[in-house]
Protein backbone atom coordinates (compact mmCIF):
# COMPACT_ATOMS: atom_id res chain seq x y z
CA UNK A 1 0.00 0.00 0.00
CA UNK A 2 1.27 3.39 -1.31
CA UNK A 3 1.36 6.33 1.43
CA UNK A 4 -0.10 9.15 0.07
CA UNK A 5 0.78 11.56 3.14
CA UNK A 6 4.08 13.27 2.38
CA UNK A 7 1.91 14.81 -0.25
CA UNK A 8 1.01 17.07 2.11
CA UNK A 9 4.71 18.25 1.64
CA UNK A 10 3.83 19.26 -1.90
CA UNK A 11 0.55 21.35 -1.02
CA UNK A 12 2.18 22.65 1.26
CA UNK A 13 4.64 24.47 -1.01
CA UNK A 14 1.67 25.41 -3.95
CA UNK A 15 -0.35 27.12 -1.09
CA UNK A 16 2.85 29.22 0.46
CA UNK A 17 4.34 30.05 -2.99
CA UNK A 18 0.55 31.40 -3.95
CA UNK A 19 -0.10 33.15 -0.61
CA UNK A 20 3.31 34.51 -1.43
CA UNK A 21 4.86 34.01 1.84
CA UNK A 22 8.50 34.04 2.12
CA UNK A 23 10.02 30.79 -0.02
CA UNK A 24 12.75 30.20 2.34
CA UNK A 25 10.32 29.63 5.17
CA UNK A 26 8.07 27.82 2.94
CA UNK A 27 10.76 24.89 1.41
CA UNK A 28 12.03 24.82 5.18
CA UNK A 29 8.25 24.28 6.71
CA UNK A 30 7.46 21.72 3.67
CA UNK A 31 10.91 20.17 4.51
CA UNK A 32 10.58 19.63 7.81
CA UNK A 33 6.87 18.79 7.67
CA UNK A 34 7.20 16.36 4.68
CA UNK A 35 10.16 14.79 6.76
CA UNK A 36 8.14 13.85 10.51
CA UNK A 37 4.99 12.40 8.24
CA UNK A 38 7.48 9.86 6.48
CA UNK A 39 8.12 8.88 9.80
CA UNK A 40 12.03 10.44 10.80
CA UNK A 41 12.83 12.31 14.24
CA UNK A 42 13.54 16.10 13.97
CA UNK A 43 17.28 15.44 14.51
CA UNK A 44 17.21 13.40 11.48
CA UNK A 45 15.03 15.51 9.62
CA UNK A 46 16.91 18.32 9.73
CA UNK A 47 20.39 16.11 9.16
CA UNK A 48 19.11 15.07 6.33
CA UNK A 49 18.58 18.23 4.88
CA UNK A 50 21.34 19.46 6.05
CA UNK A 51 23.73 17.52 4.72
CA UNK A 52 21.70 17.77 1.33
CA UNK A 53 22.20 21.73 1.54
CA UNK A 54 25.92 20.70 2.36
CA UNK A 55 26.22 18.43 -0.86
CA UNK A 56 24.36 21.07 -3.14
CA UNK A 57 27.00 23.58 -2.54
CA UNK A 58 28.31 23.92 -6.48
CA UNK A 59 24.52 25.57 -6.74
CA UNK A 60 26.34 28.99 -5.22
CA UNK A 61 29.76 28.87 -6.80
CA UNK A 62 28.10 30.77 -9.99
CA UNK A 63 28.25 33.67 -7.11
CA UNK A 64 32.03 34.60 -7.56
CA UNK A 65 31.61 36.48 -10.73
CA UNK A 66 29.44 39.03 -9.16
CA UNK A 67 32.81 40.97 -8.32
CA UNK A 68 33.83 41.47 -11.76
CA UNK A 69 30.34 42.05 -12.95
CA UNK A 70 29.98 44.88 -10.00
CA UNK A 71 33.19 45.92 -10.68
CA UNK A 72 32.77 46.52 -14.31
CA UNK A 73 29.10 48.25 -14.08
CA UNK A 74 30.74 50.57 -11.80
CA UNK A 75 33.31 51.85 -15.11
CA UNK A 76 30.09 51.78 -17.45
CA UNK A 77 29.52 48.39 -18.88
CA UNK A 78 25.59 48.96 -18.99
CA UNK A 79 26.07 52.06 -20.42
CA UNK A 80 28.46 50.80 -23.06
CA UNK A 81 25.91 48.08 -24.23
CA UNK A 82 23.66 50.41 -24.85
CA UNK A 83 25.80 52.70 -26.83
CA UNK A 84 27.07 49.93 -29.26
CA UNK A 85 23.11 48.76 -29.90
CA UNK A 86 22.61 52.60 -30.53
CA UNK A 87 25.28 52.76 -33.45
CA UNK A 88 23.92 49.74 -34.69
CA UNK A 89 21.48 50.16 -38.08
CA UNK A 90 19.12 47.31 -37.59
CA UNK A 91 19.21 46.20 -34.21
CA UNK A 92 16.12 45.12 -32.66
CA UNK A 93 15.25 43.91 -29.40
CA UNK A 94 13.78 40.58 -31.37
CA UNK A 95 16.71 40.01 -33.49
CA UNK A 96 19.18 40.50 -31.06
CA UNK A 97 17.41 37.96 -28.72
CA UNK A 98 17.02 35.64 -31.45
CA UNK A 99 21.00 36.07 -32.54
CA UNK A 100 21.52 34.95 -28.60
CA UNK A 101 19.35 32.12 -28.50
CA UNK A 102 21.22 30.45 -31.31
CA UNK A 103 24.49 31.46 -29.47
CA UNK A 104 22.77 29.55 -26.67
CA UNK A 105 21.74 26.69 -27.74
CA UNK A 106 25.03 26.19 -29.83
CA UNK A 107 27.43 26.96 -26.73
CA UNK A 108 24.91 24.57 -24.52
CA UNK A 109 25.05 22.16 -27.30
CA UNK A 110 28.83 21.41 -26.94
CA UNK A 111 28.76 21.09 -23.33
CA UNK A 112 29.72 24.69 -22.80
CA UNK A 113 26.37 25.69 -20.58
CA UNK A 114 28.23 27.17 -17.52
CA UNK A 115 29.55 29.34 -19.94
CA UNK A 116 26.97 32.08 -19.94
CA UNK A 117 23.94 32.45 -17.80
CA UNK A 118 22.28 35.13 -16.15
CA UNK A 119 24.80 36.82 -13.85
CA UNK A 120 27.68 35.74 -16.07
CA UNK A 121 26.05 37.46 -19.35
CA UNK A 122 22.45 38.26 -18.93
CA UNK A 123 22.64 41.04 -16.83
CA UNK A 124 25.50 42.45 -18.05
CA UNK A 125 24.95 42.25 -21.37
CA UNK A 126 22.33 40.91 -22.99
CA UNK A 127 19.72 43.09 -21.04
CA UNK A 128 20.66 46.23 -21.44
CA UNK A 129 21.33 45.22 -25.45
CA UNK A 130 17.72 44.36 -25.65
CA UNK A 131 16.70 47.55 -23.68
CA UNK A 132 18.95 50.05 -25.55
CA UNK A 133 17.59 48.35 -28.82
CA UNK A 134 13.86 48.51 -27.76
CA UNK A 135 14.61 52.92 -26.70
CA UNK A 136 16.52 53.31 -29.80
CA UNK A 137 13.83 52.07 -32.08
CA UNK A 138 10.31 52.87 -30.03
CA UNK A 139 11.75 55.85 -27.98
CA UNK A 140 11.16 56.26 -24.57
CA UNK A 141 10.04 52.76 -22.92
CA UNK A 142 7.26 52.82 -19.98
CA UNK A 143 8.18 50.74 -16.67
CA UNK A 144 5.74 47.63 -18.01
CA UNK A 145 7.98 47.93 -20.78
CA UNK A 146 11.25 48.17 -20.01
CA UNK A 147 10.27 44.85 -17.19
CA UNK A 148 8.96 42.89 -20.38
CA UNK A 149 12.19 43.20 -22.85
CA UNK A 150 14.33 42.41 -19.33
CA UNK A 151 11.98 39.30 -19.07
CA UNK A 152 12.43 38.34 -22.35
CA UNK A 153 15.69 38.38 -21.91
CA UNK A 154 15.99 36.21 -19.39
CA UNK A 155 12.91 34.11 -21.06
CA UNK A 156 15.63 33.83 -23.81
CA UNK A 157 18.42 32.20 -22.10
CA UNK A 158 16.38 29.36 -20.32
CA UNK A 159 15.22 28.52 -23.38
CA UNK A 160 18.27 28.43 -25.48
CA UNK A 161 20.09 26.20 -22.37
CA UNK A 162 17.11 23.77 -21.90
CA UNK A 163 16.32 23.01 -25.46
CA UNK A 164 20.06 22.98 -26.27
CA UNK A 165 22.45 21.39 -23.39
CA UNK A 166 20.44 17.56 -24.35
CA UNK A 167 22.31 17.49 -27.62
CA UNK A 168 25.57 17.30 -25.68
CA UNK A 169 25.77 13.49 -24.29
CA UNK A 170 27.60 14.24 -21.55
CA UNK A 171 25.00 16.27 -19.74
CA UNK A 172 23.73 15.05 -16.32
CA UNK A 173 19.94 14.88 -17.78
CA UNK A 174 21.16 12.51 -20.45
CA UNK A 175 23.50 10.54 -18.12
CA UNK A 176 20.26 10.25 -15.89
CA UNK A 177 18.16 9.13 -18.38
CA UNK A 178 20.60 6.51 -19.23
CA UNK A 179 21.53 5.11 -15.64
CA UNK A 180 17.17 5.07 -15.18
CA UNK A 181 16.69 2.95 -18.31
CA UNK A 182 19.69 1.10 -17.32
CA UNK A 183 18.21 -0.21 -14.18
CA UNK A 184 14.87 -2.09 -16.47
CA UNK A 185 17.49 -3.39 -18.90
CA UNK A 186 17.56 -1.34 -21.95
CA UNK A 187 21.11 -0.26 -22.07
CA UNK A 188 21.57 3.30 -24.48
CA UNK A 189 24.72 4.91 -25.01
CA UNK A 190 24.52 8.77 -24.23
CA UNK A 191 24.73 9.83 -27.50
CA UNK A 192 21.73 7.39 -29.15
CA UNK A 193 19.60 9.29 -26.46
CA UNK A 194 21.15 12.95 -27.39
CA UNK A 195 20.19 13.13 -31.32
CA UNK A 196 16.60 12.66 -29.90
CA UNK A 197 16.78 16.28 -28.43
CA UNK A 198 17.13 17.84 -31.67
CA UNK A 199 13.68 17.56 -33.10
CA UNK A 200 13.16 19.36 -29.84
CA UNK A 201 15.58 21.89 -30.33
CA UNK A 202 14.60 23.13 -33.94
CA UNK A 203 11.25 23.28 -32.66
CA UNK A 204 11.95 25.29 -29.40
CA UNK A 205 14.40 27.98 -31.73
CA UNK A 206 11.38 28.11 -34.14
CA UNK A 207 8.31 28.42 -31.15
CA UNK A 208 10.48 31.07 -29.27
CA UNK A 209 12.10 33.04 -32.35
CA UNK A 210 8.43 33.49 -33.65
CA UNK A 211 7.70 34.89 -30.47
CA UNK A 212 10.43 37.48 -30.26
CA UNK A 213 9.43 38.59 -33.79
CA UNK A 214 6.29 39.53 -32.44
CA UNK A 215 7.59 41.00 -29.78
CA UNK A 216 9.25 43.16 -31.65
CA UNK A 217 6.53 44.27 -33.76
CA UNK A 218 4.14 44.75 -30.31
CA UNK A 219 6.75 47.06 -29.21
CA UNK A 220 6.33 48.53 -32.48
CA UNK A 221 2.42 48.95 -32.41
CA UNK A 222 1.68 50.53 -29.11
CA UNK A 223 0.12 53.76 -28.96
CA UNK A 224 -1.41 53.66 -32.40
CA UNK B 1 44.28 18.05 -7.90
CA UNK B 2 41.71 21.51 -8.14
CA UNK B 3 38.85 19.90 -6.88
CA UNK B 4 35.67 21.75 -5.84
CA UNK B 5 37.02 22.68 -2.53
CA UNK B 6 39.50 25.09 -4.40
CA UNK B 7 36.19 27.07 -5.55
CA UNK B 8 34.19 26.57 -2.47
CA UNK B 9 37.07 28.25 -0.55
CA UNK B 10 37.00 31.15 -2.67
CA UNK B 11 33.45 31.65 -2.70
CA UNK B 12 33.05 31.41 1.27
CA UNK B 13 36.35 34.02 1.23
CA UNK B 14 34.17 36.48 -1.20
CA UNK B 15 31.13 35.92 1.12
CA UNK B 16 32.93 36.08 4.41
CA UNK B 17 34.30 40.11 3.09
CA UNK B 18 30.37 40.37 2.41
CA UNK B 19 29.34 39.54 5.89
CA UNK B 20 32.06 41.85 7.09
CA UNK B 21 31.44 44.79 5.06
CA UNK B 22 27.77 44.58 5.74
CA UNK B 23 28.42 44.73 9.39
CA UNK B 24 30.51 47.74 8.80
CA UNK B 25 27.85 49.33 6.61
CA UNK B 26 26.34 51.97 8.97
CA UNK B 27 24.59 53.07 6.40
CA UNK B 28 22.26 49.65 6.52
CA UNK B 29 19.71 49.30 9.35
CA UNK B 30 19.80 45.66 8.30
CA UNK B 31 23.60 45.43 8.44
CA UNK B 32 23.62 42.46 10.96
CA UNK B 33 20.61 40.28 9.41
CA UNK B 34 23.06 41.33 6.26
CA UNK B 35 26.14 40.03 7.98
CA UNK B 36 24.85 37.00 9.58
CA UNK B 37 22.79 35.55 6.69
CA UNK B 38 26.34 35.89 4.52
CA UNK B 39 28.30 35.24 7.13
CA UNK B 40 26.56 31.62 7.58
CA UNK B 41 26.89 31.41 4.04
CA UNK B 42 30.52 31.49 4.07
CA UNK B 43 30.21 29.19 7.22
CA UNK B 44 28.67 26.72 4.74
CA UNK B 45 31.53 27.04 2.15
CA UNK B 46 34.71 27.31 4.08
CA UNK B 47 33.30 24.72 7.15
CA UNK B 48 30.49 23.03 5.56
CA UNK B 49 32.25 19.26 5.67
CA UNK B 50 33.70 20.11 9.44
CA UNK B 51 30.80 20.84 11.38
CA UNK B 52 28.72 17.67 10.60
CA UNK B 53 25.27 17.15 8.81
CA UNK B 54 23.41 18.20 11.93
CA UNK B 55 25.06 21.36 11.78
CA UNK B 56 24.44 22.00 8.60
CA UNK B 57 20.54 21.63 9.31
CA UNK B 58 21.10 24.35 11.98
CA UNK B 59 22.64 26.60 9.59
CA UNK B 60 20.17 26.26 6.93
CA UNK B 61 17.52 26.87 9.89
CA UNK B 62 19.58 29.72 10.49
CA UNK B 63 19.49 31.13 7.08
CA UNK B 64 15.64 30.32 6.37
CA UNK B 65 15.46 32.42 9.56
CA UNK B 66 16.56 35.93 8.79
CA UNK B 67 15.26 35.66 5.35
CA UNK B 68 11.84 34.69 5.97
CA UNK B 69 11.39 36.83 9.05
CA UNK B 70 12.55 40.07 7.29
CA UNK B 71 16.29 40.49 9.03
CA UNK B 72 17.75 41.49 5.78
CA UNK B 73 17.45 44.38 3.29
CA UNK B 74 19.28 45.94 0.56
CA UNK B 75 22.11 47.90 0.98
CA UNK B 76 23.98 50.62 -0.92
CA UNK B 77 27.68 50.34 -0.86
CA UNK B 78 29.63 53.08 -2.10
CA UNK B 79 29.85 53.22 -6.01
CA UNK B 80 29.63 55.36 -9.15
CA UNK B 81 26.90 57.72 -10.00
CA UNK B 82 24.91 57.55 -13.57
CA UNK B 83 26.98 60.61 -15.13
CA UNK B 84 29.96 58.86 -14.24
CA UNK B 85 29.23 56.18 -15.60
CA UNK B 86 28.59 57.71 -18.89
CA UNK B 87 31.27 59.29 -18.65
CA UNK B 88 33.59 56.51 -17.96
CA UNK B 89 31.69 54.43 -20.99
CA UNK B 90 32.38 56.93 -23.81
CA UNK B 91 36.33 57.10 -22.67
CA UNK B 92 36.70 53.62 -22.74
CA UNK B 93 35.05 52.61 -25.19
CA UNK B 94 34.14 49.24 -26.39
CA UNK B 95 37.53 48.15 -24.91
CA UNK B 96 35.29 47.67 -21.42
CA UNK B 97 33.66 44.45 -23.22
CA UNK B 98 37.21 42.85 -23.07
CA UNK B 99 36.93 41.95 -19.20
CA UNK B 100 33.68 40.99 -19.25
CA UNK B 101 34.37 38.44 -21.98
CA UNK B 102 37.20 37.13 -20.11
CA UNK B 103 35.11 34.83 -17.83
CA UNK B 104 33.18 33.05 -20.68
CA UNK B 105 36.66 33.07 -22.78
CA UNK B 106 37.96 31.10 -20.26
CA UNK B 107 35.86 28.63 -19.42
CA UNK B 108 35.59 27.97 -23.24
CA UNK B 109 39.13 28.02 -23.75
CA UNK B 110 40.36 25.90 -21.17
CA UNK B 111 37.52 23.14 -21.33
CA UNK B 112 38.10 22.86 -25.06
CA UNK B 113 42.11 22.71 -24.52
CA UNK B 114 41.26 20.58 -21.36
CA UNK B 115 38.85 17.59 -22.93
CA UNK B 116 40.13 17.55 -26.54
CA UNK B 117 44.31 18.07 -25.71
CA UNK B 118 46.92 16.17 -23.97
CA UNK B 119 46.87 18.57 -20.96
CA UNK B 120 43.84 16.98 -19.50
CA UNK B 121 45.37 13.72 -18.99
CA UNK B 122 47.47 14.93 -16.41
CA UNK B 123 44.39 14.42 -14.22
CA UNK B 124 45.06 18.49 -12.26
CA UNK B 125 41.57 18.78 -11.80
CA UNK B 126 38.34 16.94 -10.78
CA UNK B 127 37.25 14.96 -13.32
CA UNK B 128 33.62 16.58 -15.10
CA UNK B 129 34.27 19.81 -12.70
CA UNK B 130 36.82 21.69 -15.03
CA UNK B 131 34.12 24.08 -16.34
CA UNK B 132 33.80 25.20 -12.95
CA UNK B 133 37.52 25.33 -12.17
CA UNK B 134 38.11 27.55 -15.62
CA UNK B 135 35.45 29.60 -14.30
CA UNK B 136 36.99 30.81 -11.17
CA UNK B 137 39.76 31.10 -13.30
CA UNK B 138 38.53 33.81 -15.57
CA UNK B 139 37.39 35.57 -13.15
CA UNK B 140 40.63 36.10 -11.10
CA UNK B 141 42.24 36.77 -14.52
CA UNK B 142 39.33 39.34 -15.21
CA UNK B 143 39.63 40.83 -11.61
CA UNK B 144 43.74 41.00 -12.64
CA UNK B 145 42.87 42.11 -16.23
CA UNK B 146 40.52 45.00 -14.38
CA UNK B 147 42.95 46.41 -11.96
CA UNK B 148 45.82 46.60 -13.98
CA UNK B 149 44.08 48.52 -16.50
CA UNK B 150 41.88 50.91 -14.65
CA UNK B 151 43.12 50.90 -10.87
CA UNK B 152 39.78 50.88 -9.00
CA UNK B 153 40.25 51.34 -5.40
CA UNK B 154 41.11 47.69 -3.82
CA UNK B 155 37.92 47.27 -1.81
CA UNK B 156 35.94 47.86 -4.39
CA UNK B 157 35.49 44.55 -6.50
CA UNK B 158 34.36 43.23 -2.96
CA UNK B 159 31.51 46.41 -2.43
CA UNK B 160 30.45 46.32 -6.20
CA UNK B 161 29.93 42.57 -5.47
CA UNK B 162 27.84 43.45 -2.29
CA UNK B 163 25.93 45.55 -4.21
CA UNK B 164 24.56 43.13 -6.49
CA UNK B 165 24.34 40.12 -3.87
CA UNK B 166 22.39 42.06 -1.43
CA UNK B 167 20.39 43.64 -4.80
CA UNK B 168 19.31 39.58 -5.06
CA UNK B 169 19.30 39.37 -1.28
CA UNK B 170 17.88 35.29 -0.42
CA UNK B 171 16.89 34.17 -3.95
CA UNK B 172 20.78 33.73 -4.61
CA UNK B 173 20.80 30.96 -1.80
CA UNK B 174 17.18 29.74 -2.80
CA UNK B 175 18.07 27.11 -5.44
CA UNK B 176 20.26 25.66 -3.46
CA UNK B 177 17.36 25.43 -0.37
CA UNK B 178 15.10 23.67 -3.39
CA UNK B 179 17.71 20.94 -4.25
CA UNK B 180 17.57 19.93 -0.47
CA UNK B 181 13.98 19.97 -0.18
CA UNK B 182 13.99 17.40 -3.39
CA UNK B 183 16.53 15.03 -1.18
CA UNK B 184 13.93 15.04 1.45
CA UNK B 185 10.59 14.96 -0.53
CA UNK B 186 12.34 11.84 -2.34
CA UNK B 187 13.68 10.20 1.08
CA UNK B 188 10.12 10.87 2.47
CA UNK B 189 8.29 8.82 -0.70
CA UNK B 190 6.60 11.57 -2.82
CA UNK B 191 7.64 10.12 -6.26
CA UNK B 192 6.05 6.62 -5.38
CA UNK B 193 2.62 8.38 -4.06
CA UNK B 194 2.57 10.83 -7.68
CA UNK B 195 3.48 7.70 -9.30
CA UNK B 196 0.45 5.96 -8.25
CA UNK B 197 -1.52 8.51 -8.46
CA UNK B 198 -1.22 9.22 -12.19
CA UNK B 199 -1.62 5.61 -13.01
CA UNK B 200 -5.33 6.11 -11.84
CA UNK B 201 -5.63 8.12 -14.97
CA UNK B 202 -4.23 6.60 -17.80
CA UNK B 203 -7.31 5.44 -20.24
CA UNK B 204 -6.80 2.07 -21.43
CA UNK B 205 -5.84 1.21 -24.93
CA UNK B 206 -5.21 4.23 -26.61
CA UNK B 207 -1.48 4.82 -27.33
CA UNK B 208 -1.62 8.52 -27.78
CA UNK B 209 -3.12 9.14 -24.52
CA UNK B 210 -0.79 7.47 -22.51
CA UNK B 211 2.10 9.58 -24.45
CA UNK B 212 -0.13 12.61 -23.27
CA UNK B 213 -0.21 11.88 -20.00
CA UNK B 214 3.24 10.62 -19.76
CA UNK B 215 4.18 14.08 -21.48
CA UNK B 216 2.12 16.22 -19.42
CA UNK B 217 2.85 14.33 -16.51
CA UNK B 218 6.53 14.99 -16.62
CA UNK B 219 5.35 18.74 -16.93
CA UNK B 220 3.18 18.87 -13.86
CA UNK B 221 5.50 16.98 -11.81
CA UNK B 222 8.03 19.28 -13.01
CA UNK B 223 6.43 21.99 -11.84
CA UNK B 224 5.51 20.80 -8.66
CA UNK B 225 9.23 19.35 -7.81
CA UNK B 226 10.72 22.50 -9.94
CA UNK B 227 13.37 20.24 -11.47
CA UNK B 228 13.12 17.39 -14.06
CA UNK B 229 15.58 15.43 -12.94
CA UNK B 230 13.17 14.31 -9.99
CA UNK B 231 10.01 13.85 -12.20
CA UNK B 232 12.18 11.49 -14.49
CA UNK B 233 12.65 8.28 -12.83
CA UNK B 234 9.09 9.03 -10.80
CA UNK B 235 7.22 9.32 -14.38
CA UNK B 236 9.43 6.44 -15.98
CA UNK B 237 8.35 3.81 -13.67
CA UNK B 238 4.65 4.57 -13.60
CA UNK B 239 4.45 5.01 -17.11
CA UNK B 240 7.28 5.76 -19.24
CA UNK B 241 8.86 1.84 -18.85
CA UNK B 242 5.96 -0.29 -18.24
CA UNK B 243 3.17 1.25 -20.46
CA UNK B 244 4.57 2.79 -23.45
CA UNK B 245 8.24 0.79 -23.47
CA UNK B 246 7.00 -2.90 -22.47
CA UNK B 247 3.46 -2.49 -23.32
CA UNK B 248 3.39 -0.90 -26.63
CA UNK B 249 6.88 -1.37 -27.54
CA UNK B 250 8.40 2.46 -27.73
CA UNK B 251 11.97 3.09 -28.27
CA UNK B 252 13.05 3.49 -24.76
CA UNK B 253 15.44 5.97 -26.68
CA UNK B 254 13.08 8.67 -27.49
CA UNK B 255 10.87 7.78 -24.82
CA UNK B 256 13.70 8.87 -22.26
CA UNK B 257 15.16 11.55 -23.94
CA UNK B 258 11.87 13.41 -25.11
CA UNK B 259 10.45 12.67 -22.09
CA UNK B 260 12.97 14.09 -20.35
CA UNK B 261 12.46 17.82 -22.94
CA UNK B 262 9.07 17.58 -21.66
CA UNK B 263 9.85 18.23 -18.17
CA UNK B 264 12.20 20.71 -19.59
CA UNK B 265 8.98 22.89 -20.77
CA UNK B 266 7.58 22.48 -16.95
CA UNK B 267 10.81 23.73 -15.78
CA UNK B 268 9.91 27.15 -17.54
CA UNK B 269 6.48 27.39 -15.69
CA UNK B 270 7.18 27.09 -12.68
CA UNK B 271 8.33 29.04 -9.44
CA UNK B 272 10.06 26.15 -8.10
CA UNK B 273 12.81 26.30 -10.35
CA UNK B 274 14.38 29.15 -8.44
CA UNK B 275 17.28 29.82 -10.11
CA UNK B 276 16.25 29.83 -13.78
CA UNK B 277 13.18 31.93 -12.93
CA UNK B 278 13.03 33.85 -9.49
CA UNK B 279 16.94 34.59 -9.56
CA UNK B 280 16.88 36.85 -12.83
CA UNK B 281 14.18 38.50 -11.59
CA UNK B 282 15.78 39.46 -8.68
CA UNK B 283 19.25 39.99 -10.91
CA UNK B 284 17.20 42.07 -13.40
CA UNK B 285 15.67 43.60 -10.47
CA UNK B 286 12.12 43.01 -12.22
CA UNK B 287 8.84 44.08 -10.27
CA UNK B 288 7.24 40.75 -10.93
CA UNK B 289 8.90 38.40 -9.16
CA UNK B 290 7.11 36.34 -11.75
CA UNK B 291 7.92 38.17 -14.81
CA UNK B 292 10.36 35.71 -16.55
CA UNK B 293 8.04 32.82 -15.79
CA UNK B 294 5.22 34.97 -17.59
CA UNK B 295 7.10 35.56 -20.48
CA UNK B 296 7.61 32.05 -20.95
CA UNK B 297 4.64 29.99 -20.67
CA UNK B 298 3.71 30.91 -24.43
CA UNK B 299 7.08 29.22 -25.53
CA UNK B 300 6.88 26.16 -22.95
CA UNK B 301 2.73 25.35 -23.69
CA UNK B 302 3.79 24.72 -27.33
CA UNK B 303 6.75 23.11 -26.66
CA UNK B 304 5.00 20.69 -24.79
CA UNK B 305 2.59 19.95 -26.93
CA UNK B 306 5.45 19.39 -29.87
CA UNK B 307 7.09 17.19 -27.53
CA UNK B 308 4.43 15.11 -27.11
CA UNK B 309 3.27 14.70 -31.02
CA UNK B 310 7.56 13.98 -31.36
CA UNK B 311 7.08 11.27 -28.90
CA UNK B 312 4.04 9.89 -30.67
CA UNK B 313 5.02 10.04 -34.42
CA UNK B 314 8.82 9.00 -33.56
CA UNK B 315 8.74 6.12 -30.76
CA UNK B 316 6.18 3.95 -32.37
CA UNK B 317 7.41 4.11 -35.85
Amino acid sequence: MINYWPLIGILLVVIGFALKFNPMLVVTVSAIVTGLIAGMDPVEVISTFGKAFNDNRIIAIVWIVLPVIGLLERFGLQQRAAAVIRSMKNATTGRLLILYLIYRQITAAIGLHSTAGHPQTVRPLVAPMALAAAEKQHGHLSEAEAEKVKAYSAATDNVGLFFGEDIFFAIGSIVLIQQILATYGYDLAPLQLAVWAIPTAIAAFLIHATRLVRFDRKLGNRGR
Amino acid sequence: MITLHWLYALAGAMFAAFALLSALDKANPKRLGNAAFWGLMALSLLGGDVIGDFGNGLLVLGLAGLAGFGFIGRSHPPTTSEEEREGWSSKLGNKLFLPALIIPATALLGTLLYNYTPLGQAGWIEPKRETYVFLGLGVLFALAAIFAWLRPPAIAPLQEGRRLIDAIGWAAVLPQMLASLGVLFAAAGVGDAIGSLTRMVIPEGSIFLTVAVFGIGMAVFTMVMGNAFAAFPVMAAAIGVPLLIQHYHGDPAVVGAVGMLAGFCGTLMTPMAANFNLVPAALLELKDQYGVIRAQIATALPLLAVNILLIYLLAFR
